[in-house]
């Protein structure tokens, strides 16, 4: 007859609580709470800026607000010329930049072999998008308003815009061509498909709403940059029609919606607070509307995919 | 009778970079029959089917030296290499539906190549679609995406798209991987009776589906031939190399 | 079967071919593409081009010395007796604000980046990654402005400091700036670990924090500078912001609570005021120059270790 197994530990404790455990729970918990706390101190001040911001800027947001010009010196009205200046600025950059951004971005993704003078290239998008924005406006400068002879006008300002956020156009074109898997593309080929033949009839359309996105934005950026446009087209004031859709001419110089912020705050004494306020809401209202269609814009493409 | 070649490989050696795949082989494809390859995995077989319809241009450091002829051309020395392609037809392992309808899926090809009219590509998808055994049951949703159907369709979708641009050979490489075993034998039914039209290169890792169907079998193995040889030699008793008993008898592989 | 039947004839009729619009225009088209492709480096370099020429006659000038510019603190562009341009003070003013920045926003970023990776649920992670985009997308002059207004007041509420735009100030404001960027490139790292090393870590019986610890921060510690350097080549580069929130004082400071410029604030503030072709206006082009040389130094440095990051994905 066996004698009877005897178990070398007692089973009631085999799986259950231990010292050490109960102080890795411990730990663990505090840890995941530090953590938590870090992330919330990103979140916590943007949602109070944001609400002080529109708090402070209530007395003077209103609709006449957006479609007044400045009066009494910048004290009083409202900023329709800084708005449509930005508009003017946005959409001149936007226009150059894109279709640059876009076949850049497809030469480096399908036409591009893996050598040493593309990593250079890769590269050179990469420092094109450190440069800080100060040395754009130097560059904007020397390039446009003097050796291009352009002068201080909308078109300079845009074009140094326009190679300021270049690289956001690229890298956002070059993620929505990197997920079109590559299967398709050797299919394409295998029935003789020129480059070109495949990009346009497989890899474009499904990359359209990728594009998009690096659009909106770009669209963003540019909207908000101040440096740049300082010294190539932006300017402290110009008397406009309230109103008026077409005040500015290409050659004419602007005001800009950040532009405005700036000199507000800092150029003009005795100015109501509110109106600065105002101003600033204005322009992170718009800035973060367009980021949040943009991420909106992703989400609904990532449902509508097509394989 | 003589036997037209369609493809001859004269010492033809591949190379990524600085590993040799493919060291040094010569075959011979004679037009209209079933040309089986066979060899275990990273052998060099699919390598083989990139350098004859010059898709190993995009892999990137790949060299290939000797010749490959394709309709006495040297492929390496074509005009234009898209008109090469088409008249190649690969079929890949992993069944590709493009992202278009099924209709434009089948008609990518003769676009690509210059037909745009509707009245000419409308006879082209219908007829591919029925080579491929697949009219039947796509033909009422040809505005349908093409990446929603099943697995075995899909391949049979590929091999209509390989047909529509009139390949005079037409290479497949390992179609039936990822597909059922009744869509296989509906390919391989459909690959009997294309034979008649155009020659086939069957690259295959399923040593029996070689010997249903290839006039000729290829055992390529490490970048070399073991033996090439009439189907019923290569699964005889007594083949002329003994690696070869040994492969096709499962031993190793 | 070794009996071929005879050879058929090839394919009936001529093949179709593409128009020759088509096949020009395609070409046309693929030159443009190839133009695009390559217009980034030409951009690069028109910057440095553009810049360094509007700063080079100085550098040969008789009455400007480099070693002056460098290393002395005195910056008196505009006197009338004594000219003198020493950057000294402005490079320290840099080095502080950013300095101080990149301490606050690391310890941030890098929690907020392992909580994110690690010790979040998938609706978490999607709702911060968006307050996190969100945050990269204000605009610095907004930064400039809330630094010059809510975050003055709130130091000399706090602090009982004399003034309320100084190095501590821009450092805050940057700090939040430089976040985003840190936060994203360091997740990417921590992501780029294999998830081998985590089961591996977790099947020895290692908790989710020990395996964060002793595993994933060394396995990824590459990632993760490249992710600081990242956000010091962004503080560094960054101009209205610390324009609003600094102050005026060019020289070395010797509290946080002094005002101070940084070098990119102060092209900012003196360029309109310098005439066109002056030495002054070519100096402070000279002071580009530099900036465009420190940032081109950091991004590269950092792109080296991110790709490295990136390929082992």
């Amino acid at each position: 007859m066996a004698a009877e197994f005897v178990p070398p530990v007692d089973p009631a404790t085999r799986f259950g609580e231990t010292v050490a455990g109960r102080r890795h729970r411990r730990t663990e918990a505090l840890v995941r709470g530090v953590f938590l706390s870090m992330a919330v101190a990103m979140v916590l001040p943007l949602l109070l800026l944001v609400t002080y911001l529109i708090v402070k800027a209530a007395p003077a947001l209103s609709l006449e607000f957006l479609l007044d010009v400045p009066r009494r010196g910048m004290r009083a009205g409202g900023i329709w010329p800084a708005l449509v200046g930005t508009v003017y600025l946005v959409l001149g950059a936007l226009v150059v930049s894109a279709p640059i951004g876009v076949m850049a971005a497809i030469y480096l993704k399908e036409y591009a072999r893996d050598n040493a003078f593309h990593r250079a290239v890769n590269m050179a998008v990469i420092n094109l998008a450190g440069v800080p924005s100060i040395v754009h406006a130097l560059f904007g400068l020397g390039a446009f308003v003097y050796a291009a002879r352009f002068g201080y006008s909308i078109i300079s300002a845009s074009l140094t815009l326009a190679i300021m956020t270049l690289p956001v156009i690229i890298t956002s074109t070059r993620e929505a061509l990197n997920a079109v898997p590559q299967a398709f593309r050797e299919a394409c080929w295998n029935v003789g498909a020129t480059r070109w033949q495949t990009i346009r009839g497989v890899v474009l359309p499904n990359s359209i709403s990728g594009i998009l996105t690096g659009v909106i934005l770009e669209v963003s950026r540019t909207a908000g940059e101040t440096a740049p446009i300082m010294f190539t087209g932006a300017v402290f004031f110009k008397a406009v029609q309230r109103g008026d859709l077409l005040p500015y001419g290409l050659n004419d110089q602007a005001m800009a919606l950040s532009m405005h912020l700036y000199t507000l705050s800092t150029q003009v004494p005795d100015v109501p607070e509110a109106l600065p306020y105002a101003t600033a809401v204005v322009l992170l209202g718009t800035v973060l509307t367009m980021n949040a269609l943009a991420i909106v814009v992703r989400f609904w493409l990532r449902t509508r995919k097509k394989w | 009778m003589a036997d037209v070649r369609t493809v001859v490989a004269r010492d033809l050696r591949l190379a990524y970079g600085a590993r040799e795949i493919l060291h040094g082989v010569s075959f011979e494809i004679a037009r209209n029959e079933i040309f089986g390859v066979i060899g275990p995995a990273q052998s060099g077989k699919t390598s083989l089917l990139r350098c004859l319809n010059r898709t190993i241009d995009f892999v990137s450091g790949a060299t290939m030296s000797g010749t490959l002829q394709f309709e006495g051309e040297d492929v390496r020395k074509v005009r234009d290499v898209f008109a090469l392609r088409r008249r190649i037809g690969t079929v890949a392992p992993l069944p590709v539906g493009l992202p278009l309808s099924i209709y434009d899926n089948v008609a990518f090809a003769p676009r690509c190549a210059g037909v745009h009219r509707t009245s000419d590509l409308d006879p082209i998808v219908e007829k591919c679609l029925r080579q491929a055994a697949l009219w039947d049951e796509v033909k009422d949703r040809l505005a349908s995406l093409g990446t929603a159907l099943s697995g075995g369709q899909q391949q049979r979708l590929t091999i209509a798209r390989a047909l529509s641009h009139q390949p005079e050979v037409l290479c497949l490489d390992e179609f039936s991987i990822a597909i059922d075993p009744v869509t296989t034998m509906r390919i391989e039914d459909v690959l009997r009776e294309l034979r008649s039209e155009i020659t086939i290169v069957l690259v295959t890792n399923l040593v029996q589906q070689a010997r249903r169907l290839a006039d000729r079998t290829m055992f390529l193995w490490n970048g070399e031939i073991i033996e090439l040889d009439a189907t019923e030699a290569i699964f005889s008793e007594q083949p002329k190399d003994r690696r070869t008993y040994e492969y096709v008898h499962g031993i190793f592989g | 079967m070794t009996a071929h039947t005879p050879p058929i004839p090839r394919t009936a009729g001529p093949r179709p071919s593409r128009s020759a619009l088509a096949v020009f225009g395609e070409r046309v088209l693929e030159n443009l593409i190839r133009l695009s492709g390559v217009s980034a480096i030409f951009f690069v370099l028109a910057i440095f081009f553009f810049v360094f020429r509007e700063a080079a006659p100085v550098l040969v000038s008789d009455s400007f010395s480099l070693k002056q510019f460098l290393f002395s603190v005195e910056w008196y562009p505009t006197s009338d007796i004594n000219v003198r341009y020493g950057i000294l003070g402005l490079i320290v003013g840099t080095a502080c604000v950013s300095g101080l920045a990149v301490l606050i926003a690391v310890p941030f970023s890098l929690g907020s980046a392992i909580f994110i990776g690690e010790f979040c649920g998938p609706r978490l992670r999607e709702g911060l990654k968006v307050v996190i985009e969100l945050l990269a997308a204000i605009p610095s002059v907004v930064w400039g402005f809330i630094g010059l207004t809510v975050m003055s007041r709130v130091i000399v509420a706090v602090t009982g400091a004399p003034v309320g735009v100084n190095v501590l100030n821009g450092g805050i404001i940057l700090a939040l700036m430089c976040v985003p960027i840190i936060t994203s490139i360091a997740e990417d790292a921590l992501k780029a670990v294999p998830d081998s090393y985590r089961e591996a870590a977790l099947a020895l019986g290692a908790t989710r924090w020990q395996t964060v610890y002793r595993v994933l921060l060394p396995a990824a510690k590459t990632g993760l500078l490249a992710a600081v350097l990242l956000g010091v080549g962004r503080a560094v580069g960054e101009t209205m912001a610390v324009l609003m929130a600094t102050g005026h004082a060019v020289h070395i400071p010797s509290s946080l609570f002094d005002s101070v410029r940084t070098l990119t604030a102060n092209i900012a503030a003196e360029l309109g005021e310098a005439s066109v072709a002056s030495e002054h206006y070519r100096v402070l082009f000279l002071t580009g120059v530099l900036l465009f040389l420190i940032t081109f130094v950091i991004n590269l440095t950092a792109d080296l270790v991110v790709r490295g990051v990136r390929r082992e994905r």
